[in-house]
């Protein structure tokens, strides 16, 4: 949606070279713009794969409200001093346990998860007053700031990336069964619990990288627009997996580049293509879809 | 009572696939129903009748072995119910499918053979084969690759047996398969599940509210009411005298020329307008 010419008219429109070419090698010079793209790709990657599961099992919600819970985990560390990626994810990850020990049935607890997660956003705003320093800290955890990702935290979101995407490798098709026939899948003798731990342990890793990207309140960007928009666009799992994946990287790096050439925000960018893909994928099924179902051929084997 | 035709039922291979003795189920403090006494033999389609919180899903979870018994012993397939058995097919009671779930069926009928396998690979040509051939005996290979979420009720639960037959059980269990569907599809579906049981010699335990369209199939009918159950041929159970002393109330069962049943003096019963 945001074609060449359209960034050219925004180069343009800012005064900047519109050669991509040169704008790219411009961008590349910076160490902080590599970090960014390394990072927001590893990323994307996570936040398409558990996306996909977070959409398909219905919790967005509790991903929303680990990345909150996750924001007083931030706002106490940075009042004590420590790095915001460490308490927020000490924060969601516990929040991950509390919610998978409720019970199966407890992602679906909105009331309830509502409650925590305008309790943990009050807390982490008590944290911020106590903190003398600077306000971007709290604005960058709300809203994100990728920009200034550090080496140390760039390694770390890889190592968390790769280590999640194992995981999530193993799981797969149990988690599948269970996410799509739970019934059934308990019957067949699956560990339905340690299933359910495992898959909140994971969103809530996602979530706290993600944040880095996106920010506390704009998480659903990458965490869920993607997978959702995924899912109307493949009916087999492992390719809407792989979809969600590539629109969760072509937001971010073409996010990226818009904010590198603008004044504004990348999760703007990232938020708003984000929507405008899925925006165009519904209005364009919309349109396709036949008045009548048409007979489907057989299965191919 | 007259049992339908039985084409390849083997006569002489009665092994008893479902045993139960002096079977008590129930919760922590609350017995659900006790003394049962029944035994299902191989190629057996059995209905499973009684009212809302009657013990009828809480027998299948036994059976599964979701769930304790309170007392007494109950053995399937010639052992101790357990968790994971492939031998046994189950088809829960399901709310709908979220209209949203864009996830082609034979997918799901897939995951009924594999969905235990860890790893992130495809599926095997076996599985695939296998859930093709369920799907063909349950007549759904026009809608495997639909969506989930857009098939109608009917279509759904033939989707369900099908992942519930990829496994080519010897037992299967069927909780109110026909709660969501008009008469016709009822009686499609009833036709099907009864061409399973005699072709497979699948043993086929299935819960419902109204027995009428199932009695033209039946083998045996267990009823559940009132703590206690009653198990037996549908001519021995469905009897003024053995429902009264089931329910402890005054029972009528009368029967009209084509053998339908409607049964006085049941209120707890909703299944249709004649009563049971």
């Amino acid at each position: 949606m945001f074609g060449p010419s359209l960034i050219v008219d925004l180069g343009s429109f800012f005064g900047i070279n519109p050669n991509l070419i040169v704008d790219l090698q411009e961008m590349w010079k910076y160490q902080f713009m590599q970090h960014a793209f390394e990072a927001g790709t590893a990323i994307a990657i996570l936040a398409g794969v558990t996306g996909y599961f977070v959409v398909l099992r219905r919790s967005a919600f509790t991903a929303h409200a680990f990345s909150e819970i996750g924001f007083a985990g931030a706002a106490a560390s940075i009042l004590i001093n420590i790095a915001p990626i460490d308490g927020l994810l000490a924060g969601s990850v516990m929040g991950g346990f509390a919610i998978a020990a409720l019970g199966r049935r407890a992602t679906n607890r909105d009331t309830q998860i509502g409650i925590v997660l305008a309790f943990s956003l009050g807390l982490g705003l008590l944290f911020l007053s106590l903190y003398t320093g600077y306000a971007t800290e709290a604005y960058s955890i709300l809203f994100g700031e990728i920009l200034g990702i550090s080496t140390g935290a760039l390694y770390l979101t890889i190592e968390a990336c790769i280590l999640v995407l194992a995981v999530t490798g193993i799981i797969y098709r149990p988690l599948l069964f269970a996410s799509l026939d739970e019934d059934v899948a308990e019957a067949k003798g699956m560990p339905m619990a340690f299933l359910g731990i495992v898959f909140m342990v994971i969103v809530a890793v996602s979530v706290s990288f993600a944040v880095q990207v996106t920010g506390v309140l704009l998480i659903f960007s990458l965490m869920v627009t993607p997978a959702a928009t995924a899912q109307y666009l493949a009916r087999r799992p492992q390719r809407a997996i792989a979809i969600s994946v590539a629109i969760g990287v072509l937001v971010t790096w073409s996010g990226l580049f818009i904010s590198f050439f603008t004044p504004y925000p990348v999760s703007f960018f990232i938020t708003a293509e984000a929507f405008g893909l899925y925006l165009l994928v519904r209005l364009v099924r919309l349109a396709l879809k036949p008045r009548k179902v048409p007979v489907v051929e057989p299965v191919s084997q | 009572m007259t049992i339908t035709e039985a084409p390849s039922r083997e006569v002489g291979v009665t092994s008893d696939l479902i045993v139960a003795e002096n079977l008590a189920a129930g919760y922590r403090e609350k017995v659900v129903w006790k003394d049962a006494n029944f035994t299902f033999g191989r190629g057996e389609f059995v209905a499973v009748i009684g009212p809302n919180g009657a013990g009828k899903t809480t027998l299948f979870r036994m059976l599964l072995g979701l769930h304790p018994s309170i007392s007494g012993t109950l053995k399937i397939l010639g052992s101790q119910p357990r968790r994971g058995n492939n031998r046994i097919g189950y088809v829960p009671q399901r709310h709908t499918i979220d209209a949203e779930t864009n996830i082609e069926s034979q997918e799901l009928v897939r995951l009924g053979l594999s969905g235990k396998k860890w790893g992130f690979n495809p599926f095997s040509r076996w599985d695939r084969e296998a859930a093709h051939t369920a799907l063909q005996s349950v007549g759904s290979m026009d809608i495997a690759r639909r969506p989930l979420g857009v098939l109608s009720g009917g279509e759904l639960q033939r989707i369900f047996l099908a992942e519930a037959l990829v496994s080519n059980p010897d037992v299967l269990l069927l909780d109110e398969p026909l709660s969501n569907l008009d008469i016709r599809r009822e009686t499609e579906l009833l036709h099907l599940v009864n061409d399973v049981v005699r072709s497979r010699g699948v043993t086929a335990l299935l819960i419902a509210h109204n027995i009428n369209p199932l009695l033209p199939h039946l083998d045996k009918v267990m009823y559940i009411a009132n703590g206690k159950v009653a198990t037996g041929k549908p001519g021995e159970v469905l009897t003024s005298e053995s429902l009264s002393a089931l329910y402890g109330i005054e029972i009528e069962v009368l029967r009209d020329p084509h053998g339908n049943v409607a049964i006085i003096g049941v209120e707890e019963h909703h299944g249709s307008s004649v009563g049971v």
